[in-house]
């Protein structure tokens, strides 16, 4: 498979946007400038990056607790994310949702989801309603390691394969569900090897390397587009951070983590672009300073609107504020 | 007494009643030895070992299902949910399994099950990680709910949850991890079905449980320096009701606000204000009031959690509502 060059450093551009946003994150969360629980996606870029950069505008994705880094893969702003997880009216659910449930409907992005393993059932629905529709539009259902236990994902997994529909589950195995590992989790070795239950493809590619799981991702995508059916992508990665912010991740072993922060995805791809002569180090630079320069605005923005009014409690709710609501 | 937080109340009471009774084990996500969500369970694997201690994948059906047969078969298991928001997860194994197979099947089983949880909101956790939903529990026959609202009441009510022969859920209040307080030393039991008076007074009554005790508490203290008396009862058991503790307090005080976290909307101050109109209307001599949380799911944005959520100033707006003290 060719990936040119705009592929490639527009990757490149995803994964160090999503870095920037989740480590700004971490530090106005330390700082108590940002209230919430955050899951941080630092560490697991190459997928969220990988994936989204074979899919149209017109395709969708369902996200995860874990969720920042599928937005902005798959186009969220970030302002208003970030005004979201801040609270403020102009964040994308008005402040009502935060960091667990950011979504952007008009770029394909159903949701991040509070529920481990609620994306499933929801990515097959979405991807019934493209085949029911005759469109050739795919979905894309991102989950981790620890929710594969969950009975949504193999009630998911079979409905979808009976049903020939376009989704793909990308597993995002990054070791552990909390603090449980997933050698402890799951009896089987990978996650991959679950898809010969449904009889489906199930690839396993290393999570860490944006074109591996790029080319995986294509494989499957094309395969769904193409009406063939679902495919189990099993990404292998590493969250830097722990659960959420605040877990200090004793459980992680000091080898593997020492193993794993060598294999940082970010400077590893880095070194590959500058090595394959694909991008010289200015271009690398302009690209960091570019994004960087972007969460710097997404945080002024944030800081500089409004918190929202209590009324929109009651917006959203019902297409009309039922009478019943005001007491007499 | 020994002074402990609400966690350590958890963890000495799981550990006396493990002690006691070989039957007792706990089984729930991330309760290994790497350390639970919230800290209570931590040390007990070390004690109890993996066999009474058991770290679960995140299916929460079959953590929830295997309790029923666990119990069934004779054990008295306690399965932990970390948030009762994911209750939804495994709402057949409550439903339709673990409160009605002892009837269904005429008797011929106990279920002493102890399904063992959080609720609560008032940390920007958001809309699925913040729900109190005890009243989805209470309109089902065949379970008992309690609620705690301090550490000595979590010691003393999960204690007697597990040693309870019927299906028992027991709801903790996240807002409350923080909190700490004296607690009795060695076994404590406090018996499931008897509300508390955690404060008496002769006006009004306020009637409430979990988180919410403590806004009371607050809101009577405000009360008597405008020359109100408001008495306080913490319900602590749902299902069964203490509807004698409730009709003794407005033999008194004529007014009863009832308030909770939860939505109003067929919430359980339906149920304490349905009884109470059809068995006590004669008690009352003004309507009765509810202060609960709005009927929508719980807002992130610190700037509408206090929009939300019942408070002390609701309390008392509530209480002067009634025309006890001259606005
Ligand atoms: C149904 C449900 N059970 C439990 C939780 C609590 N919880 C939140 S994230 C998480 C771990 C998820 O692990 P994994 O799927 O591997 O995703 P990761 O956090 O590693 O990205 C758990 C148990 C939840 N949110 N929903
Ligand atoms: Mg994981």
């Amino acid at each position: 498979m060719e990936h040119s060059k705009e592929v490639l450093l527009e990757i490149y551009r995803t994964m160090t946007r999503i870095r920037a946003f989740e480590e700004k994150g971490a530090e106005l969360a330390r700082t108590g400038k940002m209230h919430g629980t955050l899951h941080l996606y630092s560490g697991e870029e190459a997928i969220a990056a990988g994936v989204c950069s074979c899919l149209r505008e017109t395709d969708r994705i369902t996200s995860t607790h874990r969720g920042h880094g599928h937005c902005i893969a798959k186009g969220a702003d970030v302002k208003r994310m970030m005004a979201e997880i801040f609270g403020k009216s102009t964040g994308y659910s008005k402040g009502k949702g935060g960091s667990m449930h950011i979504a952007d409907i008009s770029k394909g992005i159903i949701g991040a989801n509070g529920i481990v393993g609620a994306g499933m059932p929801i990515a097959v629905g979405v991807a019934f309603a493209q085949k029911y529709q005759n469109e050739d539009n795919v979905t894309v259902a991102f989950f981790g390691d620890g929710a594969t236990n969950r009975g949504t994902f193999h009630e998911s997994v079979n409905l979808a394969a009976i049903l020939n529909l376009p989704v793909v589950f990308v597993c995002e195995n990054n070791h552990y569900g909390m603090s449980t590992a997933f050698a402890y989790h799951s009896k089987n070795k990978t996650v991959s090897q679950r898809a010969q239950a449904y009889d489906i493809p199930g690839v396993r590619v290393d999570g860490n390397d944006p074109v591996a799981v790029r080319e995986a991702a294509s494989e499957a995508i094309i395969r769904a587009r193409a009406g063939e059916g679902p495919t189990l992508v099993e990404c292998v990665t590493w969250r830097h951070h722990g659960h959420f912010l605040g877990d200090a991740g004793l459980y992680k072993s000091p080898e593997d983590e020492k193993y794993w922060r060598g294999h940082d995805p970010i400077p590893v791809f880095e070194k590959k672009l500058l090595e394959e002569g694909i991008a010289g180090q200015a271009e690398i630079e302009a690209v960091q300073a570019e994004t960087n320069a972007e969460i710097t605005e997404a945080v002024r923005f944030a800081e500089e609107s409004s918190y929202p009014e209590s009324s929109v409690i009651f917006e959203d709710l019902y297409e009309e504020i039922p009478a019943d609501f005001f007491m007499r | 007494m020994a002074v402990m937080n609400l966690r350590q109340a958890i963890q000495n009471a799981m550990d006396i009643e493990m002690g006691r009774d070989p039957r007792v084990f706990i089984i729930g996500e991330d309760v290994g030895r790497n350390g639970c969500s919230f800290g209570q369970y931590n040390g007990l694997p070390d004690k109890y070992g993996d066999r009474r201690v058991v770290n679960a994948p995140i299916s929460e059906s079959v953590i929830t299902g295997m309790g029923v047969g666990a119990a069934a078969a004779g054990l008295r298991p306690v399965v932990h949910h970390d948030f009762i928001d994911f209750l939804g997860c495994c709402f057949d194994e409550i439903l339709n399994q673990a409160a009605k197979l002892r009837w269904m099947l005429g008797g011929q089983m106990l279920m002493p099950l102890t399904i063992d949880v959080f609720a609560g909101g008032g940390s920007a956790s958001a809309s699925q990680h913040s729900q109190s939903l005890e009243a989805l529990f209470t309109h089902i026959p065949g379970i008992k709910v309690v609620t705690t609202s301090s550490p000595a009441d979590a010691k003393g009510l999960l204690a007697s949850a597990i040693r309870d022969d019927d299906p028992v859920m027991i709801i903790h209040n996240k807002g409350l991890l923080g909190m700490t307080g004296e607690v009795p030393e060695g076994e404590y039991l406090i018996p499931i079905g008897k509300a508390n008076v955690v404060r008496e007074g002769s006006d009004v009554t306020l009637v409430s449980y979990s988180r919410m005790v403590h806004e009371c508490l607050g809101a009577a203290d405000d009360l008597a320096k405008e020359g109100v008396s408001a008495e306080v009862i913490d319900l602590r058991s749902l299902v069964p009701l203490d509807k004698e503790a409730i009709f003794a307090s407005l033999e008194k005080t004529g007014r009863l606000v009832i308030v909770h976290e939860a939505v109003g909307k067929s919430g359980f101050g339906a149920e304490v204000a349905a009884v109470v109109a059809e068995e006590a209307l004669d008690l009352l001599d003004a309507p009765i009031r509810r202060v609960t949380a709005l009927f929508s799911p719980v807002p992130y944005s610190a700037a509408l959690e206090s929009a939300y959520f019942p408070d002390k100033s609701k309390v008392i707006s509530a209480v002067k509502s009634l025309g006890l003290v001259k606005q």
